[in-house]
């Protein structure tokens, strides 16, 4: 067994190896960007090596810099964790080079990998099934029509340069096949200048359902499937394992492809090879198709380490070391039900805007297993994804595992970022999911349903503003005095921009009668506990400005202070500012353009997303404050537009 | 040291007492409850039409969350100009600003615009008083048409009248004590002048005006037709005159920019007392309801009383075998060292000369004094008057009047008197006087009054030679007797000013510890003392 490995990596993968790590005896490596000085996994690791600047290029990327630190520091191998440099095969080569082991597959079989179109070919030489379609030069229509009934319907027309949907028919009956192809090839030409297309069969209901395998360089188990059907643009939402539905059939038939794959290209270590799979009629043995093979740890990992009781990084590291392979397929069952859900610092109503902020306070339940790179006090940052943790739940069901999981995600605590936490829940309360109906489109169908934050009970609402004028830790015995009449005071808080008036009126250190709207609470202390109606208040959390109540899913409230009145009667639509912090990727206005309400004046690269920055309304551009290239924080005056004088200046 | 209850809460005595109170108690309440609704129900709809909040909400919206308010003369004008001032149409108390003690004066525009009354002025001038006693930082909520004209003769040439105001805050400004004006509504002809004699005025946009003669009188002077904002609106007094410093946005902003101006007073409280860890008292203060006879001439124990009072109802009585008619002795309330000088029976020499012993010790160690007042005078007869007790009452008396230690007086059964004088009442400007619903305040008992007007009528008749009968003698008292009672209840007296308000005896403890926690906001000064007559 190694002695020193280094991570290079951050964030909750570095911490999860550190933790395997560390049990095993095995001293550990950190590396860290200028952003991650004071991150978790920095702290946890035995020694830590800066490696530059915030940007992935300018540190988790650079091998080159990574190699050094591991030789400096004396660690004989290098975990890549995912992402980063983890499937980048030249960095394999120069890992090894320098004499260091690298923990996972060999270059060639990343690189075999690597490329889809080979991948496909190799695989479906080895008898991997692949998803069947014609790509060839052919394009007549007798023979794109007999390659259509050879696949079978329904079929997928598309362009071969297409892009976009455009060229793209899909086409259930042959009596449709020619009719559907003149529009595609038409359309084709128009757009691309080609009309020239490929036919691939339509998979119905489709659903990700990967298989887990691990290999010694040579041969190969694996450790079952996870199906990752809950997906939101092709990002994984919420993974589970084993797939619901799945029979013994399937799975054997799966697996066994799953194996061929890693041991046709040698493969050594962890990897996952992922099927897509065709729902419509149930799971069949013969509905599956080989779609990519990632050639590292996956993010879901946990989930099969749940049901397994495997845990994947220790036999990373064994493998890695030189090991056999930990156990025999034999050997291996699956125990139970695993879920895993992702939990981001995103502004689910503002279409999964990633977030950012402190977290000035952050607890995860008990009876969950939680994957973080972050603790209270921690930035979400700009630079990397805005993941605040992974959490997972296992039972011996399913029902089990996804009530626990339920259970989790109601009592989360996170506070000084919005999160997805709501719409996790809202996820594990779907019935559809609940009765195991899964498949890619789910979360498109019923977003509407799912986005839809609960409102704030006045409870919450009246906690909030008992927690934003300070009084629920006070002791003071003169609090809420008055000889007769007792005074009311007016706090106001914002919700998702909507402003709301609180009355509060305090009776005493331990108690405050708060109405909001036509309803009044009563707030009391008991002990040391406040009860709101006679029910327990749930946690609270002041950060600034903003308050988080830890009831469903955690209602975050602005305190709004009259002083900042002035500035918002002041604020205008003349100044287009930053949104939040980020790169300014482009500037289209030029000074005295005129603009229309709705032009884009500017595009701000953040969180691996361009947002488009738009004219409040219509004017002329005044000023342009920013050069492309730079980098803005939030709320930075960017473009102003000439002062709007067509209203009159009444003064 | 610790006192020890011989209460009965079970008892019928103990119970009857407390129906007592609570009825006494409900008048109050009703009582105070008018007050604070101000203007009645239309007035308040068209003030909150206009956008500005209630005036108890400002001063709500103006304190820190949670803050208790000592309310002052919260019962003024009861029964006054056929009630048509409510709370004499200005709110006036003691809350805590960015935790520092500070006087609020607000207008209340719902009760006739919020203009001056006689006991509009004298509650104004009260407030003002106390400010400049304690040194609390004055904030003038300010919302009023000026001078109430029905009643000019009573509001403006007198010199506790309405020019005072203006005098006092110059005064006081001299002495470092911050004047803070907040204009929220009108602020008409004298009123004008509160802002501008301000240190730092805030006036709310288009809402706030100043100005010495409004439109309607402008037009009748001069013919100049303008607008009340044109005229003297925040705009105005911001941009162009400097009458007011800052221009809020609505009355939230203004109470926000008041309590910042309050923020960076850079005001120190001085430490004139040890303060100890506060306690409560052993004894519940809910049972001072019992404890008190109802009736003022049933004779009890005033350690009753201190014993629901002060922390752990400890109490280090002085001199306690001599005198003892006057209980003295030394007690924290609230954690704050106090000498309590209480009544338990009518004045005689020695009691007096105890008290005034007691004073002076307070004075020297500058300790406060809590006077707990149950007094029917000092002892009548050849004897006494031999003796000299007009001698010793005169020590206690000087001995009051001349301490420079804060007094907090509690009428706590009967004023009577040369008792009142004794035992610091109004006239010998206690930082504070509080009233329980249940004590009474005359020159004398209602009955010797109408007996001694009965006697000198009679001595008169008889010295003609005609007989009165004990029917005629009866009916002529009637009226005395009815005058006495009506104009010695705590509402009547309350209502003019006569102390600072009404308060439910099981509040004593907090208005006690708030009314001591305002006065030591200011030094305590060395005490000199007049003659004492020996």
């Amino acid at each position: 067994m190694f002695e020193t490995i280094l991570i290079a990596n951050r964030g909750e993968i570095a911490c999860r190896v550190i933790d395997t790590a560390r049990k095993m005896g095995v001293r550990c490596v950190a590396v860290y960007s200028d952003a991650d000085r004071a991150a978790r996994h920095v702290a946890m690791a035995d020694r830590a090596v800066h490696i530059g600047g915030p940007a992935p290029a300018d540190s988790y990327l650079r091998g080159a810099a990574i190699i050094e630190a591991a030789l400096e520091t004396g660690a004989q191998a290098i975990h890549p964790g995912y992402g980063f440099l983890s499937e980048n095969p030249d960095f394999v080569d120069a890992v090894e080079a320098a004499g260091l082991v690298f923990i996972g597959p060999s270059a060639k079989a990343i690189r075999a990998m690597g490329l889809k179109d080979a991948a496909k070919a190799l695989m479906e030489k080895a008898g991997v099934p692949v998803v069947p379609g014609y790509h060839g030069d052919n394009q007549d229509l007798e023979h794109l029509s007999g390659a259509a009934d050879a696949i079978g319907y329904p079929v997928l027309i598309k362009a071969v340069a297409g892009g976009g949907g455009k060229g793209m028919r899909l086409v259930t009956r042959p009596e449709d096949f020619n009719d559907a192809l003149d529009s595609a090839r038409s359309e084709a030409k128009t757009a691309f200048g080609n009309d020239a297309v490929l036919i691939e069969k339509y998979i119905q209901k489709p659903r990700h359902i990967e298989v887990q395998v691990f290999g010694d360089g040579e041969t190969a188990v694996h450790l079952f499937e996870r199906d990752c059907s809950l997906q939101r643009r092709h990002q994984k939402v919420i993974e589970e394992a084993p797939a619901p539905g799945m029979t013994d059939d399937m799975r054997a038939a799966m697996g066994q492809a799953a194996v061929r794959a890693a041991e046709t290209i040698g493969y050594a270590g962890a990897g996952t090879v992922e099927f897509i799979v065709d729902g419509s009629r149930g799971l069949r043995p013969d509905a599956f198709w080989f779609m990519e093979m990632n050639t590292r740890l996956q993010v879901e990992h946990p989930v099969t380490e749940a049901i397994t009781g495997v845990d994947l990084v220790e036999w990373q590291l064994r493998v890695a070391s030189g090991g056999g392979l930990p156990k025999r397929q034999d050997a291996l069952t699956i125990n139970g039900h695993a879920f895993e859900a992702r939990l981001y610092a995103e502004d689910v109503p503002k279409g999964f805007l990633p977030a950012t902020g402190r977290l000035a306070h952050l607890r995860f339940p008990d009876g969950a297993r939680a994957d973080t790179g972050v603790r209270a006090g921690d930035e979400i940052s700009p630079h990397y994804d805005p993941m605040i943790a992974k959490l997972i739940t296992h039972g011996a069901t399913r029902a089990g595992a996804l009530r626990r999981l339920s259970a989790a995600l109601r009592d989360c605590e996170v506070a000084g970022t919005v999160t997805n936490l709501a719409f996790l829940g809202a996820l594990a309360g779907h019935d559809g999911f609940a009765a195991g109906e899964v498949d890619t489109d789910l979360i498109a169908r019923d977003l509407d349903h799912l986005v839809v934050e609960p409102a704030p009970e006045p409870r919450d609402i009246a906690l909030a503003a008992l927690a934003a004028i300070g009084v629920l830790h006070d002791s003071d015995r003169s609090t809420g005095f008055c000889l007769w009449s007792p005074l009311t005071q007016t706090v106001h808080l914002r919700h998702h921009g909507d402003e709301i008036a609180v009355r509060v009126q305090s009776l005493s250190a331990e108690a405050h009668d708060v109405q909001v709207g036509d309803k009044t609470v009563a707030a009391r202390r008991v002990g040391d506990r406040w009860q709101m109606d006679g029910q327990a208040a749930p946690n609270i959390v002041v950060s600034g400005a903003l308050v988080t109540v830890f009831d469903r899913y955690g209602i975050g409230f602005d305190i709004v202070d009259p002083l900042d009145r002035a500035a918002m009667a002041a604020g205008d639509r003349d100044v287009i500012e930053a949104p939040m912090p980020g790169l300014v990727k482009l500037v289209t206005a030029k000074p005295g353009q005129e603009v229309r309400e709705g032009d884009r004046l500017a595009v701000l690269e953040a969180m691996k997303m361009e947002h488009a920055l738009l004219a409040a309304r219509d004017g002329t551009v005044e000023e342009v404050l920013v050069a492309e290239g730079a980098q803005v924080a939030a709320g930075a005056a960017l473009i102003r537009l000439a002062s709007d004088n067509s209203e009159g200046n009444t003064a | 040291m610790k006192l020890n209850s011989k209460a009965i809460p079970a008892s019928a005595d103990f119970q009857a007492n407390r129906q007592a109170h609570l009825e006494a108690l409900s008048l109050v309440r009703e009582a105070a409850e008018l007050a604070a609704a101000g203007g009645g129900e239309a007035a308040r709809e068209r003030h909150i039409g206009r956008g500005k909040m209630l005036p108890r909400e400002r001063v709500a919206n103006l304190l820190d969350p949670g803050s208790p308010f000592l309310e002052v003369g919260a019962t003024a004008a009861h029964g006054l100009y056929d009630g048509a001032a409510p709370c004499a149409g200005v709110i006036a108390g003691i809350g805590r600003v960015h935790g520092q003690d500070c006087m609020i004066v607000c207008n209340d525009a719902t009760v006739k615009g919020g203009t001056y009354y006689p006991m509009t002025v004298k509650k104004h001038l009260r407030a003002q008083e106390i400010a400049e006693e304690c040194h609390l930082p004055c904030l003038y909520l300010v919302d009023s048409g000026g001078a109430n004209l029905p009643n000019q003769d009573e509001v403006f040439p007198d010199r506790d009248h309405f020019g005072r105001i203006f005098y006092n805050q110059a005064r006081m400004s001299a002495k470092g004590i911050p004047q803070i004006a907040v204009v929220m509504g009108s602020c008409t002809a004298g009123g004008a002048y509160v802002p501008a004699m301000s240190d730092v005025t805030i006036i709310v946009k288009e809402q706030g005006t100043i100005f010495l003669a409004g439109p309607p009188l402008v037009k009748a002077a001069t013919g100049e037709v303008v607008s009340a904002e044109d005229l003297g609106g925040g705009d105005v007094h911001t941009r162009l005159s400097g009458v007011a410093d800052y221009l809020a946005e609505d009355d939230g902003h203004a109470l926000a920019l008041a309590r910042r101006a309050v923020a960076g007073l850079n005001r120190v409280k001085p430490t004139s007392v040890h303060w100890a860890t506060p306690e409560e008292p052993a004894y519940d203060p809910e049972d001072l309801l019992g404890v008190v006879p109802a009736d003022l001439r049933t004779p009890y124990d005033i350690r009753e009383v201190i014993a629901r009072l002060v922390d752990g109802s400890r109490f280090d009585e002085f001199k306690a075998r001599f005198g003892e008619t006057l209980v003295c002795g030394f007690a924290h309330l609230k954690g704050c060292p106090v000498g309590i000088v209480a009544n338990n029976g009518v004045l005689f020499s020695e009691a007096a000369q105890k008290g005034a012993h007691f004073i002076e010790l307070c004075s020297q160690r500058k300790i406060p004094l809590v006077f707990l007042q149950n007094i029917t005078g000092f002892m009548v007869g050849r004897a006494y008057e031999n003796e000299g007790i007009a001698r010793h009452g005169a020590k206690m008396v000087t001995a009051v009047a001349t301490t420079s230690v804060p007094k907090i007086t509690m009428v706590v059964g009967g004023s009577f008197g040369a008792g009142n004088y004794g035992m610091s009442g109004r006239a010998y400007q206690p930082r504070f006087m509080w009233s329980w619903p249940n004590s009474r305040i005359s020159v004398m008992g209602g009955e010797q009054a109408a007996g001694v007007l009965a006697t000198v009528k009679r001595d008169a008749i008889e010295r003609k030679g005609a007989a009165w009968s004990t029917e005629e003698e009866a009916a002529f008292k009637r009226p005395t007797v009815e005058m006495f009672e009506r104009q010695s209840h705590p509402l009547y007296a309350s209502a003019r000013l006569w102390d600072d308000g009404i308060v439910d005896p099981r509040k004593s403890r907090d208005v006690l510890a708030l009314s001591l926690n305002a006065a030591l906001c200011a030094p305590i000064e060395e005490t000199r003392f007049g003659v004492f007559r020996m």
